[in-house]
């Protein structure tokens, strides 16, 4: 379990490396890297631990799903998808830019094992409900949909229509995942519209709610073990975590919502993502 | 002039029962609806296939993107609740979450056009042909009674991708039996006259088939088009018989901006610039009535139609 948790924090590493790669010499312009950020660990072990996926395969119908409803997060979807084999890392330098598979926010099939169009916040637990339905019907109910929603995402109506809909119509094989960074674009959630006691909500609208340290690597997998493994209800995991997490200079920065890096900023990026790799191979992370 | 009996049955009935023939025969069709599955005459299949017909509750845009997430994993969805709710509450989802990855999602809105009536503006919707249009890819359909829907249904059943499909409220007009052909972008040529050309879709092809009647009594010879295609659009019929005719009346209960008559009026601007008049809602908000009254009051009378045909005629 050690070695396993030491690899997988690793390409947690590389996958913030290739988000960092992209946001500053992609092709596409600015990237939305605050909040790819904050997904990174948690995506990082759904793909490289939890789900069954094949990436020579990518529409295999029997396949664990995964659905990035905070669509603006796209480049951590894609950094994960090209590290596990989907496509070729070089490629993510094109996401957002002209005749690229990597559409500005993920567009179902145009890239292989994006499962799911997102985007547009507060869709895309509905649509991994039907999935989810869809699955029960077709007898793979054993696979599960994972939704990763974002905190302000669920200031969005829609969600609590889907919420309140997957446990009455008998779904447990639908996995949300909250990424609580607490900001949302134009600042702090909690001073536009605060969502508390949001565990609670979730309980109320009849779902498993377990709630994880978003960047510790031996909770989530642990969370997310159980959340597989859970039967009777969906399951809501509350993440906290913390915009931009990985770089300092981005961290709790809600400026890097969306940006650009300098050749500098990218050097120093860079150097504390080296660090962090050394400390893991260590230990000490 | 022809006069055409009241349906016992409803579109929606018809919708409701085609969608049922087509699950009993592919096992990848399902139902949903917002608490309308019953409003759409899905009551029968609901009792048969309960596990085949989802209401999921008073909440449109989940609808709609359930029904994304069950085509997304093989399943043909047929679903549906009222036009505005479908073309306006739930229109983004369609068109993000169904339309764009091309999904096979028809939905189906009920009491489309002026046909909710008694109902009021809330549940009219007059815009919803101009809207659905806009969607890249989409097929847009409004027939005109229950054996056209049926063939409409059926046809949708083996279509790939997205499409949109007015039903009415109330029992329209018989004007088709179970001979009746549809054919995705394609028309159907009712009448043939010299003089003018008359386009329709939906609940008002019985009168432009009046319209016709009436001016046939002038000495007025009218070609009477089904175009229940809205889109795509049958651009070879269209520019055919407006070549052959020289001018055009479009009629619909629809807002005059932008649905059948607009569709038409773009294609005759761009390839054959013809007189046309658009028979259908100017530009306002209506109110509650009986559908034929509504109809007369607000501009898509017999009368309109042979005022409309004159009017461009003379135009030639």
């Amino acid at each position: 379990m050690e070695n396993e948790l030491r690899r997988l924090k690793k390409t947690a590493v590389q996958v913030r490396r290739d988000i960092i790669e992209a946001t500053t010499h992609g092709q596409g312009g600015g990237i939305h890297v605050g909040p790819a950020l904050s997904a990174t660990d948690i995506v990082t072990a759904l793909y490289f631990k939890i789900m069954q996926v094949r990436p020579e395969e990518p529409w295999w119908e029997e396949r664990d799903r995964f659905i990035i409803s905070k669509g603006h997060a796209y480049a951590v979807l894609y950094a994960a998808l090209a590290e596990k084999g989907f496509f070729p890392r070089e490629e993510l330098l094109t996401m957002r830019a002209i005749n690229s598979r990597l559409q500005g926010h993920p567009a179902y099939h145009k890239a292989p094992g994006v499962d799911m169009t997102s985007g547009s916040l507060g869709n895309g637990l509905s649509c991994g409900l039907g999935i989810a339905m869809a699955m029960k019907k077709q007898g793979i109910a054993h696979k599960k949909v994972y939704v990763m929603l974002g905190d302000g995402e669920c200031q969005e109506g829609m969600v609590w229509e889907a919420a309140m809909a997957a446990p009455a119509k008998g779904i447990d094989n639908l996995v949300a995942i909250v990424d609580h960074n607490h900001y949302q674009s134009c600042g702090c959630l909690d001073e536009i519209v605060p969502l508390y006691p949001l565990d609670e909500k979730w309980k109320s609208f009849g779902w498993h709610v377990m709630e994880v340290n978003g960047h510790n690597m031996n909770d989530i997998v642990n969370k997310l073990t159980i959340a597989r493994e859970f039967s009777g209800k969906p399951v809501c995991i509350i993440a906290h975590t913390v915009k931009g997490k990985g770089i300092s200079f981005m961290e709790h920065n809600n400026a890097w919502h969306n940006g650009t890096c300098s050749e500098e900023q990218y050097a120093a990026a860079m150097k504390e993502l080296d660090e962090q790799e050394a400390a893991i191979e260590a230990g000490m992370m | 002039m022809r006069q055409f009996e009241l349906e016992k049955k409803t579109t929606r009935d018809a919708f409701g029962a085609a969608v049922f023939e087509l699950a009993k025969e592919d096992p990848k069709i399902l139902a949903i609806g917002a608490d309308t599955t019953g409003n759409l005459g899905m009551k029968d299949m609901a009792k048969e296939m309960p596990d085949r017909v989802i209401n999921i509750g008073i909440a449109e845009q989940n609808m709609m993107c359930v029904a994304s997430g069950l085509a997304a994993t093989g399943y043909r969805v047929f679903g549906g609740s009222f036009a505005p709710f479908i073309s306006m509450r739930s229109l983004e989802q369609f068109r993000t979450f169904c339309a764009y990855p091309h999904l096979n999602v028809v939905m189906a809105g009920g009491m489309g056009g002026l046909s909710a009536a008694n109902e009021g503006v809330t549940h009219q919707c007059p815009e919803d042909l101009s809207i659905m249009r806009t969607i890249a890819g989409n097929v847009v359909v409004y027939p005109a009674d229950t054996a056209s829907t049926r063939a409409v249904v059926k046809a949708l059943g083996k279509h790939e991708g997205p499409a949109y499909i007015r039903l009415g409220k109330f029992s329209f007009r018989k004007v088709f039996d179970e001979n009746y052909k549809f054919e995705v972008g394609k028309a159907n040529i009712l009448e043939e006259g010299k003089d003018v050309a008359i386009l329709a879709c939906g609940a008002v092809i019985y009168r432009a088939l009046q319209a016709a009647d009436v001016l046939r009594e002038q000495g007025i010879q009218a070609t009477v088009v089904d175009c229940s295609c809205i889109k795509p659009l049958d651009e070879e019929t269209v520019l055919a018989v407006a070549e052959k005719t020289g001018c055009v009346v479009t009629v619909e209960d629809s807002t005059i901006i932008g649905a059948l008559g607009g569709a038409v009026a773009e294609l005759l601007g761009e390839n054959l610039p013809t007189p046309m008049k658009r028979v259908g809602i100017k530009d306002c908000f209506t109110e509650s009535g009986d559908l034929d009254l509504l109809m007369d009051k607000y501009g898509i009378g017999v009368q309109d139609i042979v005022d409309g045909a004159k009017a461009v005629m003379a135009k030639k």
